[in-house]
Order: structure tokens, then C-alpha cells, then sequence
């Protein structure tokens, strides 16, 4: 039996009609079928931040999303706010309106209504301007304005909605199914049932198969109604989290755990707010990119995955997981459920580098996460790992080789970078030329020696700006 | 807003009129207005080779497919297979042969846009490959142009480099940039009786669009209708560019007889839409040993792409900007742009301007290393109206040297400079890795249409009898606060409040023939045309408002919505309503058009001699930068501009183009590549792969400054200066900067950080593509 699409839009309940496609991008139902067209379409692949739209938790949580990357399918059951909900009742402009309006926080106003969610999701949530800002781009007025704006937001305090927790769904349009399962062993059932389906959690990236390309997907099992792929656990030894969890979380936790700081700088670059508020590391596992940026830190703290099909359980390290060019160890019936990341002990080095064009809201030309663990002046055990430079996330073994055993120093790294000549093959492509790669990932050893040991000096750009 | 600034009229930093609809979404974009019930919408069929001979095209399977109404190509065109808008003929359709990846091929109708764009995926070319032509280098080696070398020379470049003390050769590149507009091209086409057509589109030049149009379908410009009353950013890329999206939803629309609108999704709009263009530099000059540039001869060679399109005003504006705020005696400048298989290059903000002036930088930093000088000390012993230096371009045109030494002198001041380089050196020797840098960059920026017939504009004004007053002109709105700054101007000359003035849609069928909202000439020339249509309604309410008063028509004050007989605040004044309905009655026409051409300008092309610019805009801006010798990031940490606006019409609009056109530049210079893959297609293209400045990468420091006291010298509107275009230049104090703090003065543009790790391991920035 089907089941209709139901959630709140403006803080109204809105249900659509039986046979809407569950797979329509949110931003083409705002703009089309809704009439609301102050939500824009900039790019369709999640980059621009120009239909920027936001989620209000139950917990009174804002999470700005791209309206454009997230399906009617993924919306069920959720809140969604758009630019012309912001109004108040009588009318009146919100008061973020009213000042990105009166800063001259607008030329074109395209980019406008997107950058005003953000503002709103910025004002209850708070953190790094700049961070709230990634996902949005402005072409016209060189953000300065809209940095002045945001330096001074105030939550309007506006209460959450009430949103009961929806029961398993099953969504169909013709030719389409979208399966929506609420518990671990339904989903494994349908996994089974459906090896073909595609498994969507945040879609941040198969969202753009859809928003992008104009695929129209036969079958899809959603993961956000699954409790057991939700939620993330501290221990001593490590972070447990569950795979459709999204990265904002992770981020939150990395950035109070000890020994995750370095994993926290790279997440807060992982695609944008908006990607992050959606976006998995179960996602990045599935797709097995060689250029997903949480992969390497992975492969560095030598973490395992959990996998769960209906003949029951199995680990699996990371590094036996991803087994190529966007290949892994997954058999048709499983699924990911959790990932575990051994907790770094006091005294190890982790470092976790991406390099790319901008710093924000960017794809790796080179990723990396270092770990090294001293012992007595000499390198006792080391993972070095890198993203970018090959048909898949690696482990620079060779250069590894070179560290251990030896004190950490210029002969030892500049002999570990002659070795990483040989643990990789990059190609040469829009994002950098094979030359500069390696170049850049025997650069990032060098560094990982001045962090090892000059730990008050600013070891890149981005932590000089900061001390300024 | 700002302190000691007028509230109202010219002068005044008034907000963006739609500010408060684009924070709410009331502002209706194009794609936003309700379609009419009936509405198709098109999709693009691209050709995926870059050269080769077109031997059949299978629309069968798209014909087929869910929703099709029509697909379209070469031999449905009614009227020309022609979009050029500079006399070539350029095809809207490949017709036999393919020029570029990316060239249109057929255009599928249909009845929903996913029906367009999967039927058009579905249209497969039969093409005969030819060999591609992909770089400077080879078209060069060719001799294929599609604008041919001209040179723009004074004196005797060969004899003053040979008679030097000293000689250099040099070589270097800048990339070209994508406009990336937040709204990408759409038009919106409907069918009208006996043949007309009207069309909402996005575009900075309604008047071509209604040339092109007419062209396209075989009718007279009578037929066509364009309008267009914002746009989502423009940038030059909505010039030549739009006229052609307009013209296929135009076709589509007569074809069917019903409204269509055409969308270009990103990646369409990126690989079919013209950009920047590319540029190679080769120059030698003859210099002492003070770093005084004796001589100078040089090539600017620009990436026209397949076709002409507007590729002659690109050259023509980066040979006359070549030598920037310099003077050397003499001189010799060659400009051509060549003929490739890439996406036909278009205007863009500065529109070559900003590709010549680099020429200028980098003759002056490399000969600086040469000299072992600091470049600010050699750019400035060159500067027009030095000591030992002339005050006129090589074509003849006088510049204020005076302003070019002041703006120098106020950012340098302003930045701190000295102090800063000390602490700079300091670092530089205590860090093991990072390298800050400091920068600076002077422009003297020529504003006006180089096709002298562009420079002029229209304007109709109405006022209603209850005294309220509808503006329109030629000039479009594309963010850059045109409308308001006009509206300034038409309420000053009435003396009633902005609010009375309403401002509306760009038409061609209110004022026709007019120029493309482009090199920085909008209020320019719009701003006189208002004011002129305004000041012949004035003065007739002025005639009806004496008699009553029984005073002099010159007596009459308008200011506060009254006019007054005599001094303002007097007993005798009649409400500007009052007034309005007046002229009603006494049958006194309150409807009138407003014209202007700018006087003073001449061009001679045989000689390449005259005074092409109106005047010259000028400002300096002084960036530092930090780099990562690992790894080559960069990060720009600090700018200080001092920017000429004469009397700024609205110091906030303008301060907003300054920042805008500084981060615009900015993002050209460092971060926005256009990388095209081994088989002449363009594989940056979309946000993902295309990185335009984000919020962090805007200078933390960033303080602007209006040049104080500087009224244009020219007879412009209100003694102001434009401001669209010239501040973009002064992003190349980041590129300067760069090649402070690496040491290195030839670096190759966009300064990604691949190229400044290349060039700091000693070969200039150069990248090897396999």
C-alpha cells in the first residue's frame, strides 16, 4: 500500500497528491507545483547555495539543506522553511530581511534568498561566520556586506515545530518505488528484496543523479527512518558512528572528543554546511571515491566498518572495504551500519589535509591524513594516507617504511617523500597535473614535520590567518 | 548610512530599490513569472567534438520520445541562420560545419523541460572530425584571426630597445574567466498576432536581442518586443550571449505557435556561453638602470574562440590599456585575437581592459628584479606625468597625472606601507615555510564604448496628472544599482521624494536603438538621457507654474514636492500633484523622451589616433597575501583601495561595485580556471569544478575609500565618474603580491596554487597537460 508525501512547509501541514514522483528535487516542487519561486536555482548540483532551504528540527535545530540535491522522498515527515516563510504573520519582513536589505547585502539578489536561510539556520546555530557562509556563493557585492550581516544575527527565538516521528513509508509514482523503511531488519528485507535500489541517506551525492543529470531512479531505499544507522557513541577507545548519520554531527562530536581536532578542521571543509546537514560518512563509503575527503582520516586511524545483511554481521577494515575506483566490499544484500574510529592516543600526531582550489566547499586535488605514533625520539608506528593521487584512497606503505624506526626529522621525511614517489600514480586532470600531486604530497610530509615539531608556529595558511 | 552625504538626489547612499524584494523573494526574475497556461520549454542539442564536418543529424528517436512538440535545427530557421552581432555571420545551429564543443546543434520543444532535455540527449550528430585548433600558440602558427593583428605604435620601439641600456624578453598567460552569473540565460518567447513576438529575457541588451530576433525569424524590428526588468548578474556575459538564447526561444515560439521558454541548465550555459578571454603576452623592452622603460614592443594575443563576436572591442581595449597609467615614449603594441575551436569569447567586465593592463605589471616586475628594485618604485618613476614622462596614451589622449600620483600616494598611505614591510621581512625570516607578500596596483581605466556609435542612450519619462512619474531607459538592471542611481537623478530634477518615481522594465518598445548596458557607461549615459526627458518636463511645468505665480519660468524652484515661487519655504508653491494635474488642464504635454550622445570622442582606425574615451577613470589598491611554499596555497589577507568616482551619483552603490569587481578580479587571478581537456572540451563546468571566490577568500582587511574631491573634470552627469568595470583591475595587487612573497616576478595567471608552487620551483607558473 502507498502512502502519500506529507510534511510541514512554512509551518503548514502540506500532503501531495498520490503518484507525485518521490524522486522530484524539493527546488523543482517549490518553484513548480508550490508556486513559491523566491527559493532559486542556481547550479542544480549543490554548490551555489542559491536555493538554500531550511530544515527545523523537533530539538529546534536549523539545518540548511540545497533544495535542489534533497527529494520529495527525503522530505517526509520533516519541516521545511523557505524564504517566504520568514515573514511574520502580519506581514512584516523577518528581521534578517530587513538588514541584509538595508547593508546592502544585495545587487543581483539571485544568490539572496539562500544566503538569508543560511542566515537564519546561522542565527540559532552559531559557529564560524565563514563556515556558515561556504555554501553560499555571491557573484555581485564581494560578501563584505553580507559578513557584516551575519557578524550580527540575533534567533528570533521562533519555537520549533512539532514533528512526530513518521512510521515506515512507501512512496510510488509510475515507474518508481521509494521505500522508506523504519527498522534495521526492515531495510535489510527490502535490501535483499531490491539489490538494484539505490540507498539514499543524506543524496548529497546520488541527489545530483537526479537534480543534475535528470536520472529518474526505478527503486530507492531511503536510510533516514532507521534508527540503528542513526546516532554516534563516545568510548575511551573510539567514535561509533552510525552510517546515515549526517557529518554535522560528527563534526560536532570530533570538535569536543580528544584526539579528533584534526579530523574536525578537515570536516568543516567537507562540502558545505548544507552538504554537511545531509551528507555521510556511510555515503562516502558507498560511493568509495578516491577523492572523498573523510576517507583518508579512515584509512589513518585504521578504521573498521560494521556490515549487516539479512545472513547477519560482519567488520570489515576500511582499507579492506574500498577495493577500487569507486569499488568496495559491499555484497548486493548489505548494508553499512556503522563505522568505529579508534580514538588517537595523547602524544600521537594526526593530521588531516586537503589541498584544492578554494579552501571551502571544494574537492580534494590531494587529501591526506598522517598518524604517527612516537616512541622514545623514533616513529613506532605510522599511517600515512592519501586521497587524489590514485584510483583509490591508499596507504603510502613505502613511505610509511621509511619513517619507522627512525626519529622524525628532514633526512627521515625527506626520504619518506622520495619513497611516496613510489606508493603513488596520480593523473592529471581539471583539479591539478600529476606533477604538482605528488609535489603537494610530499609537501604535506614536510609539514607534517613542522607540526610534529614546531607545534606553536602556524603550520599552514589557514591557521595563520587565524592567529592574526 | 554614511555621515555628511545628502539624503536624497545625487550624492545620496540610497539602497538598491528592490533590496527588500530580493531579501523576501518578491523580486521576479525571468524564470519566476507565472507561465502561461500552454507553455513549452526547450532544451539545446551541443555538438561533443570541437571541429569536424556535419554530416547528418538523427532527430528521429528525439521526435519520438514523451512530450515532443518539435525539434528544430538550421533548415527551420525562417529568417537568417545568423546571431552575430558585429557583422560576421555567426550561425545559431552548426550548419555543415561544427566549430566548437559545445556549438548548438538543434534545439527539442516540449512539453515539460525534463521532456526537452532528455528528447535533446537523444539527437545523435553524425560529424566528420577535423583537426582542432586549441591554443594561441597553434592559431598563431596558423595565422588564423578572427580580429587581425592591428598595432597601436608612437616613436621608434625597434631603435629606443636597441639604444637602451639594458634589453628583456618576456612570455606569460592569463586564463580566460566564466561570468557565472547566480542566474543563468533564459529567455521567455510569446506569439503574438500578425507576427509579433514578445520576450522576457535576461540580458544587458534588449536592443540587440530584438535585432537578432528579427534576423532569426525574418521580421522586421517593429514585431519584436524585449524585454527585461532585472537580471540575476551579467557581467558582459549577458551581452552578445543572450541575443542568441532569445532568438531560439523566439524560434521555437513561431514554430509553434505557442509561448516557450528556454532555461540553460549550468552546464549548458557554461559550455555554450562565450567567457573572458584567454590572453598570450610577448614583449621585449629597452630600460635603464633606474627601471625607466625606454621602449617597448609587444604582442597581445587573445583566444577570440570560433567567431568574431565581440572579440574586436576585447583587442582594441587591451591595446589602448596596455600601457595602463605608464608612459613609454615609444612604443609598439600589437593586438589580434585568433580564430580556435573553443567556445566563441565574449565581453566581460573590463572587457580587455584588465588583460592589457597586465602587460604593464609585468614589464614593470620583472624589469624591477632586473633593476634589483621595488616594483612600486619603477612603476611609479613610469607613471603618466613623471618626471622625464609624457601625460598622453600612445593614441594621442591627454590623462590627469596628477590623479594617477595621488591614488598611489592615498593607498599607500592608507595601507600603512612602510611599517608593513618591515614586519613582513621580519616573518619571512622566522618562518620555515610561509612567505607573506605585499602588493600593489595603479589603474587608469578609459571609459567609454570603444564603437563610438554605442555612446548614446535614451530615456521617456512620464508624470501622471496626479503627479506621480514613471521612468524608463535604456539601460538594464543586472545588480549593480543602474535603476536607483537614474531615479536619483530624475527626482533631483523634479525635486520630489524617490518614491514618486517609478522605476520599470527595460523595453524596446519604449526606447528603442539603445546600447548594451556595458563598459561601465550605464548611469553614464542613461543617467543625461533621464535627466535631459526630465528637465524638458520641468521646465514645461515650470512655464504653467510662472503663469500662475505670475513670475519668470526660471523663478520657479522645484525641491521638498513643491514648486515654489521663488525661494523654497515661501508662501506661494503649489504641491508637485497639484501642479501635474495643472499642466493636465491647460493640455501641456508631461510626457517626454530624453537623449544623449557623448561629445568629445573620435577615433581615426586608420591611424590609431584620437581621444576614444570620454575620460579616465583612476584608482590603486595595495594587497598582502600569505603562500604555503609546500604547497603553494594562498590566501589574500589584507586590501586597501582608493577608488576615483568624481561625485559619486550614490557612494553605497559604489562602494558596492568596488568590493564586488575587486573579489570578481580577485577570482580570475587566483582561483577560477577553465580547464579544457586534450579533446577541445570544457571540463569546468559547474560550481563543483569551477571555484569562484567564496566568502573567506575576501580580504579580512578590506577597507575601500572614494577618492575625496576629485569632480570629473568632463562634463558627466553630476560630475561623477563610472564604477563598474575599472575597480576589477586592482585585483592585481593580489598577483603582485603573490610575486612578492614567492620572490618570483613571472607567474602566469590564474595564480592557483599549483601555479605558484611551479613558479616558485623556477619555471614561471607554467603547467604541463597531458
Amino acid at each position: 500500500m502507498a502512502n502519500a508525501i506529507a510534511f510541514l512547509l512554512n509551518g503548514r501541514p502540506v500532503s501531495l497528491p498520490p503518484g507525485t514522483s518521490p524522486t522530484t528535487p524539493l527546488l523543482d516542487w517549490l518553484r513548480g507545483p508550490a508556486g513559491l519561486t523566491g527559493t532559486k536555482e542556481g547550479c542544480a548540483e549543490g554548490d551555489c547555495g542559491a536555493c538554500t532551504v531550511v530544515l527545523e528540527a523537533a530539538d529546534g535545530g536549523r539545518i540548511p539543506v540545497n533544495a535542489c540535491l534533497t527529494l520529495l522522498g527525503q522530505v517526509h515527515g520533516a519541516a521545511i522553511r523557505t524564504v517566504e516563510g520568514l515573514r511574520g504573520a502580519d506581514g512584516t519582513p523577518h528581521p534578517i530581511q530587513r538588514a541584509m536589505a538595508e547593508s546592502d547585502g544585495t545587487q543581483c539578489g539571485f544568490c539572496t534568498p539562500g544566503i538569508v536561510m543560511a542566515a537564519w539556520a546561522q542565527a540559532r546555530q552559531g559557529g564560524e561566520v565563514h563556515e556558515a557562509l561556504a555554501g553560499n556563493l555571491c557573484r555581485c557585492t564581494g560578501y563584505r556586506p553580507i559578513l557584516d550581516v551575519f557578524a550580527t544575527l540575533a534567533d528570533d527565538a521562533a519555537p520549533p515545530p512539532a514533528l512526530p516521528e513518521p512510521g515506515p513509508a512507501r512512496f510510488e509514482a509510475p515507474g518508481q518505488v521509494f521505500h522508506r523503511p523504519a527498522t534495521l531488519a526492515d531495510l535489510l528485507a527490502l535490501r535483499a528484496a531490491h539489490p538494484g535500489a539505490w540507498l539514499l541517506a543524506g543524496g548529497t551525492d546520488l541527489g545530483l543523479r537526479v537534480s543534475d543529470h535528470r536520472e529518474v531512479p526505478a527503486a530507492i531505499i531511503c536510510l533516514l527512518g532507521v534508527p540503528e544507522l542513526h546516532g554516534l557513541r563516545a568510548t575511551p577507545e573510539a567514535l561509533v558512528v552510525g552510517a546515515a548519520t549526517p557529518y554535522a554531527r560528527l563534526l560536532e562530536a570530533c570538535r569536543v572528543e580528544a584526539g579528533f581536532g584534526p579530523l574536525a578542521s578537515l570536516l568543516a571543509r567537507l562540502g558545505s554546511r548544507q552538504i554537511r546537514g545531509l551528507g555521510t560518512l556511510g555515503g562516502n563509503l558507498g560511493t568509495a571515491s578516491p577523492i572523498g575527503d573523510a576517507l583518508p582520516p579512515l584509512l589513518a586511524l585504521g578504521a573498521s566498518v560494521e556490515l549487516a545483511s539479512l545472513h547477519g554481521r560482519r567488520r570489515l577494515e576500511v582499507a579492506d572495504f574500498l577495493t577500487g575506483y569507486r569499488r568496495n566490499a559491499l555484497a548486493a544484500d548489505e548494508v553499512v551500519v556503522s563505522i568505529t574510529l579508534p580514538r588517537p592516543a595523547p602524544g600521537d600526531t594526526l593530521a588531516c589535509e586537503k589541498i584544492s582550489k578554494r579552501h571551502d566547499q571544494d574537492i580534494a586535488t590531494v587529501g591526506a591524513a598522517l598518524w604517527l605514533r612516537p616512541e622514545g625520539g623514533r616513529v613506532a608506528a605510522a599511517r600515512l594516507a592519501f586521497g587524489g593521487v590514485g584510483a583509490t584512497v591508499l596507504r603510502a606503505g613505502r613511505a610509511e617504511a621509511a619513517l619507522l624506526g627512525r626519529a622524525l626529522d628532514p633526512e627521515s621525511v625527506e626520504a619518506a617523500g622520495a619513497a611516496l614517489a613510489e606508493d603513488i600514480a596520480p593523473l592529471s586532470d581539471w583539479r591539478g597535473s600529476a606533477e604538482y600531486r605528488l609535489l603537494v604530497a610530499q609537501g604535506l610530509l614536510r609539514r607534517l614535520l613542522l607540526r610534529a615539531t614546531c607545534p606553536d608556529l602556524p603550520a599552514d595558511i589557514a591557521a595563520y590567518a587565524e592567529s592574526r | 548610512m554614511m555621515d555628511g552625504l545628502p539624503r536624497s538626489g545625487p550624492g545620496a547612499a540610497l539602497r538598491h530599490d528592490s533590496a527588500l524584494k530580493h531579501t523576501t523573494g518578491e523580486a521576479r526574475f525571468a524564470d519566476d513569472l507565472a507561465e502561461a497556461a500552454g507553455t513549452l520549454h526547450a532544451a539545446l542539442a551541443l555538438s561533443a567534438i570541437p571541429h569536424g564536418t556535419l554530416r547528418a543529424l538523427d532527430l528521429t528517436a528525439a521526435r519520438a520520445m514523451p512530450g515532443v512538440v518539435a525539434v528544430l535545427g538550421p533548415a527551420d530557421i525562417p529568417g537568417a541562420n545568423d546571431v552575430g552581432p558585429a557583422g560576421e555571420v555567426e550561425p545559431l545551429f552548426a550548419d555543415g560545419l561544427v566549430q566548437f564543443a559545445g556549438q548548438p546543434l538543434a534545439l527539442v520543444v516540449a512539453a515539460t523541460r525534463d521532456q526537452a532535455i532528455r528528447a535533446a540527449a537523444a539527437i545523435t550528430a553524425e560529424i566528420a572530425p577535423l583537426e582542432p585548433v586549441l591554443s594561441i600558440e597553434r592559431a598563431l602558427e596558423l595565422g588564423q584571426h578572427v580580429v587581425a593583428p592591428q598595432t597601436l605604435a608612437r616613436g621608434d620601439a625597434e631603435a629606443a630597445i636597441a639604444a637602451a641600456p639594458h634589453r628583456m624578453e618576456a612570455e606569460f598567460r592569463a586564463g580566460g574567466q566564466e561570468h557565472f552569473y547566480l542566474e543563468g540565460q533564459v529567455a521567455l518567447a510569446t506569439p503574438g498576432e500578425d507576427g509579433e513576438m514578445t520576450i522576457i529575457c535576461s540580458t544587458q541588451h534588449p536592443s540587440e536581442a530584438q535585432h537578432v530576433v528579427a534576423r532569426v525569424l525574418g521580421h522586421a524590428c517593429h514585431r519584436v518586443t524585449v524585454t527585461c526588468r532585472r537580471m540575476g548578474g551579467g557581467f558582459g556575459g549577458k551581452e552578445s550571449n543572450a541575443s542568441w538564447v532569445a532568438a531560439a526561444a523566439a524560434l521555437a515560439a513561431q514554430a509553434t505557435g505557442r509561448p516557450v521558454k528556454l532555461r540553460l541548465s549550468r552546464r549548458a550555459d557554461m559550455i555554450a556561453t562565450g567567457k573572458r578571454h584567454p590572453f598570450l603576452y610577448r614583449w621585449t623592452a629597452g630600460f635603464d638602470d633606474q627601471g625607466r622603460v625606454l621602449g617597448l614592443r609587444a604582442l597581445l594575443a587573445a583566444d577570440g574562440g570560433w567567431s568574431l563576436d565581440m572579440s574586436g572591442g576585447v583587442v582594441f581595449r587591451s591595446i589602448t590599456h596596455a600601457l595602463n597609467c605608464c608612459d613609454v615614449a615609444d612604443v609598439a603594441i600589437t593586438g589580434c585575437a585568433v580564430r580556435t575551436n573553443t567556445v566563441s569569447h565574449t565581453a566581460f567586465r573590463g572587457f580587455g581592459g584588465p588583460q592589457g593592463a597586465l602587460l604593464m605589471e609585468d614589464v614593470v616586475h620583472r624589469i624591477a628584479a632586473a633593476c634589483g628594485l621595488p616594483p612600486e618604485e619603477v612603476r611609479a618613476r613610469n607613471f603618466l606625468g613623471a618626471p622625464g614622462k609624457g601625460d598622453e596614451t600612445p593614441y594621442g589622449q591627454k590623462v590627469e597625472g596628477d590623479l594617477i600620483a595621488r591614488v598611489w600616494a592615498e593607498a599607500r598611505r592608507d595601507s600603512d606601507w612602510d611599517r608593513r614591510r618591515g614586519e613582513i621581512a621580519a616573518f619571512n625570516a622566522s618562518h620555515p615555510t610561509l612567505r607573506r607578500g605585499l602588493g600593489s596596483m595603479v589603474l587608469a581605466f578609459g571609459i567609454s564604448f570603444g564603437v563610438m556609435h554605442l555612446n548614446q542612450a535614451g530615456a521617456l519619462v512620464h508624470v501622471y496628472a496626479d503627479g506621480s512619474i514613471r521612468l524608463n531607459h535604456g539601460g538594464t538592471e543586472m545588480g549593480q544599482g543602474l535603476f536607483v542611481k537614474v531615479a536619483q537623478l530624475v527626482s533631483a530634477v523634479f525635486g520630489v521624494a524617490l518614491g514618486r518615481v517609478a522605476i520599470t522594465a527595460t523595453s524596446t518598445a519604449e526606447v528603442p536603438n539603445t546600447a548594451p548596458t556595458a563598459a561601465s557607461t550605464g548611469s553614464d549615459l542613461n543617467g543625461w538621457a533621464a535627466h535631459n526627458a526630465a528637465t524638458t518636463i520641468r521646465d514645461r511645468m515650470a512655464a504653467v507654474a510662472a503663469r500662475r505665480f505670475g513670475i519668470a519660468p526660471e523663478q520657479v524652484v522645484f525641491a521638498e514636492d513643491r514648486a515654489w515661487a521663488g525661494a523654497v519655504g515661501g508662501n506661494l508653491f503649489l504641491d508637485f500633484g497639484e501642479l501635474a494635474k495643472l499642466c493636465f488642464l491647460e493640455r501641456v504635454s508631461l510626457s517626454a523622451t530624453g537623449f544623449y550622445r557623448t561629445p568629445d570622442i573620435h577615433w581615426d582606425r586608420a591611424t590609431m589616433r584620437g581621444n576614444p574615451f570620454f575620460y579616465f577613470s583612476y584608482g590603486a589598491a595595495v594587497s598582502e597575501v600569505i603562500v604555503d611554499t609546500l604547497t603553494g596555497e594562498h590566501r589574500c589577507l589584507a586590501t586597501d583601495i582608493v577608488q576615483d568616482c568624481g561625485n559619486s551619483l550614490n557612494p553605497a552603490v559604489d562602494r558596492g561595485q568596488i568590493e564586488g569587481a575587486f573579489v570578481q578580479g580577485l577570482g580570475w587571478l587566483t582561483c577560477e580556471e577553465l580547464w579544457w581537456d586534450a579533446q577541445g572540451r570544457l571540463r569546468t563546468v559547474g560550481p563543483s569544478t569551477y571555484k569562484i571566490p567564496g566568502s573567506r577568500d575576501v580580504p579580512p582587511h578590506f577597507k575601500v575609500r572614494l577618492l575625496e574631491g576629485a569632480p570629473a573634470r568632463s562634463e558627466t552627469i553630476f560630475r561623477s565618474k563610472a564604477v563598474g568595470e575599472p575597480p576589477l583591475l586592482l585585483a592585481i595587487s593580489v598577483a603582485n603580491a603573490l610575486k612578492d612573497a614567492i620572490g618570483v616576478p613571472a607567474l602566469d595567471l590564474p595564480a592557483t596554487p599549483e601555479r605558484v608552487l611551479m613558479a616558485l620551483r623556477g619555471d614561471g607558473g607554467k603547467i604541463a597537460q597531458d
